[in-house]
């Protein structure tokens, strides 16, 4: 075990798979600098500039030359700086990266990894801002992770590495400096949800950092005698439909939180999953942002957020539905 | 023109590849139009066949091509079986993608052949990948990159080829110049032209008759032994032309009437190519014969694939992804 930030598990997690395999490298703008956000501070010095590469600013270039590289045999880690620039390359990881294996009949694979940090993050706006995971679980070839926690962070970066499919890995910016405990021998695995408080009467089920104002939305409702379980999906696509389907099943009410607009959000997919499976006790809600845009001033921005009160107060008005 | 003896056995193998091309596509456009066999969309090569010959003629079987939607010549011409090409394009077991992606995504991996490209120019930065791929593995192979003029227009020509540029990677980039961007003459939508956009970004840059299938070789084969010993990326701008239309079903109206029948009749790459064999002394019964091996090898393609079963239904939930692959959910 040792104490981390949640970018610090993710280069960790980097370095010891280059160490590993010397046909992983990474590639994205201003990576010999350290990354925007210094999620690769150290790492040239260690791998060198052609594993630890530099890149014009040409997102479409950048994932779809690593999608090349990786048809040639190496196993990219493609940065995207923001999540909000790498629709610059939506035709290369849509209609390309997710699709080869298919249409080529199974001659390809596209084990890549491909990093875009998401979320508001300060006044960034609204093209810097965005959460936008739910469109990638829409796409049929995707793998979709939103790690919360710095052992996710660690873990699941990891198995994106090991992973033969494309993984869009979308890491949170405003948790990068939030240190936790890494346990470098726990493994990740996609579709595998991290119960990260148990509880009896509501079931809280997130993702990214929402998920981690969840854990904190289920302090507050102990204090008022709810018990309230937590689950963080980890990964999108596939999701642990089990565990929710297990915990809504003993709980009987849900809410899914998460920081995306609401309207088409994954949560929408949750709460149909289980409402096509079970008779509930309350019906299920959903937060997630209005169907608005991010301003950059901060009494507006926060206009756009689920907070941790709003994750409590829905969770009380499902305990107060069976009480009505 | 004097060919020596040797030049005589390239002439005929490339004519050889070139009636296979044009026999290929003419058997498949058959199929779709007589048969109704060919049931999306293919798009001919018909009166560009010798860029694909010449260009992958001095390409070993480990470089590697990329190719676009209008793909059939060049993977004939890296050695792609033409059987699994046919069967591809009806869409039945044993075609060269199982049926999955037709003849906008025909590949064939075991030849290099990284695929076709349903998206005009998208292959352009994956192309340079595949090199910087060679390059981080210590490779000596190079890669070879096609695509039509309306490409050009696309933003990955330019982030490609500075990608390729400023990563001195192993490529040719190759805009196969048919004149049109699907129905709309290119030059009516381009400003400047495309070889200044590749001198531009710093490639050095061969501008070549691309129906002309002996001196094009030659050019390529320049080309590709300077970019396999300096590692560093080049482009070639070989003019052609499009004798069909922009799809096998296209009858390409917006054309200047007469311009197809005349170029057909006097810029014909395989009579050109014809024409040097006759005056080098080959017999034309001989180049008969090798149009006719051509097309009965097509037609025998054609036979096979329309014998040959529909892909087992199940098949298309495999090859998605591994992980949270769509044969471990419910509908």
């Amino acid at each position: 075990m040792a104490r981390m930030t949640y970018a610090d598990a993710a280069k960790l997690a980097v370095a010891e798979a280059m160490r590993a395999d010397p046909t992983v490298w990474c590639v994205g703008e201003d990576l010999g600098r350290g990354g925007v956000f210094k999620q690769y501070t150290g790492l040239v010095e260690e791998f060198g500039p052609r594993r630890i590469s530099d890149a014009p600013i040409s997102e479409a270039a950048i994932m779809g030359a690593a999608f090349g590289a990786a048809m040639a045999g190496t196993r990219p880690i493609v940065e995207m700086r923001f999540a909000d620039f790498a629709l610059c390359a939506t035709d290369e990881l849509v209609n390309q990266i997710a699709k080869a294996r298919f249409m080529f009949g199974g001659q390809s694979r596209a084990p890549m990894v491909i990093r875009k940090p998401m979320g508001m993050w300060r006044s960034s706006a609204a093209q810097h801002s965005q959460s936008l995971e739910s469109w990638y679980v829409h796409i049929p070839g995707l793998v979709v992770c939103c790690p919360a926690t710095p052992q996710d962070n660690y873990a699941m970066m990891k198995a994106a590495i090991a992973c033969d499919d494309p993984v869009v890995y979308l890491e949170h910016k405003d948790i990068w400096a939030t240190e936790g405990e890494v346990d470098t021998s726990l493994p990740g695995r996609f579709g595998k949800a991290d119960i990260r408080r148990a509880g009896t009467d509501v079931t809280l089920v997130s993702w990214s950092n929402t998920a981690n104002l969840c854990v904190q939305a289920a302090d507050s409702l102990a204090e008022d005698g709810i018990n309230a379980e937590v689950i963080d999906l980890v990964s999108l696509w596939p999701w642990d439909k089990q565990a929710v389907l297990a915990s809504v099943k003993k709980t009987g009410r849900l809410v899914v939180a998460h920081e995306a607009v609401c309207v088409a959000g994954f949560g929408a997919e949750v709460v149909a999953t289980v409402a096509q499976t079970m008779v509930l006790k309350a019906p299920p809600v959903r937060l997630g942002s209005p169907r608005g845009l991010i301003a950059y001033a901060p009494n507006l921005e926060d206009q756009m957020r689920v907070t941790t009160d709003m994750i409590a107060a829905a969770a009380k008005k499902t305990m107060e539905f069976e009480t009505a | 023109m004097t060919l020596t003896n040797f030049d005589r056995e390239k002439g005929l193998a490339r004519l050889a590849t070139m009636e296979r091309i044009r026999a290929f596509e003419e058997v498949a456009r058959r199929a779709a139009v007589d048969e109704a066999l060919v049931l999306g969309a293919i798009h001919l090569s018909i009166g560009q066949e010798a860029v694909a010959t010449a260009v992958i003629e001095p390409l070993r079987r480990d470089d590697y091509i990329l190719s676009t939607h209008r793909g059939h010549g060049h993977t004939l011409a890296k050695g792609a079986d033409a059987q699994a090409m046919m069967k591809e394009l009806l869409g039945r077991e044993g075609g060269c993608c199982g049926g999955k992606g037709g003849s906008m995504h025909i590949a064939d991996f075991g030849v290099r052949m990284l695929g076709a490209n349903g998206v005009v120019g998208a292959n352009i930065t994956i192309a340079a990948g595949a090199a910087h791929g060679i390059k981080l593995l210590g490779g000596d192979q190079i890669v070879v990159c096609f695509f039509g003029d309306g490409a050009a227009n696309r933003g990955p020509f330019l982030e490609g080829l500075n990608w390729a540029g400023v990563f001195d990677l192993p490529i040719l980039f190759v805009c196969e110049d048919n004149r049109y961007s699907a129905s709309t003459l290119t030059s009516d939508m381009t400003s400047g032209n495309v070889a200044d956009r590749a001198r531009a970004l710093g490639l050095p840059t061969t501008e070549a008759d691309g129906n002309d299938v002996t001196s094009l070789a030659a050019t390529a084969a320049e080309i590709t032994a300077r970019i396999r010993q300096t590692g560093k990326p080049e482009f070639l701008h070989a003019r052609t032309y499009r004798l069909s239309g922009h799809t096998y079903f296209d009858p390409a109206t917006y054309r200047p009437e007469g311009e197809a029948d005349e170029m057909r009749a006097t810029r014909c790459p395989i009579a050109k190519l014809r024409g040097e064999l006759v005056q080098a002394g080959v017999a034309e019964g001989d180049l008969d014969q090798v149009r006719q091996a051509a097309e009965e090898e097509m037609d025998a393609a054609l036979d096979a694939a329309r014998d040959a079963p529909w892909p087992a239904a199940a098949s298309v939930f495999a090859d998605v992804q591994d992980i949270g692959s769509p044969t471990g959910e419910a509908f």
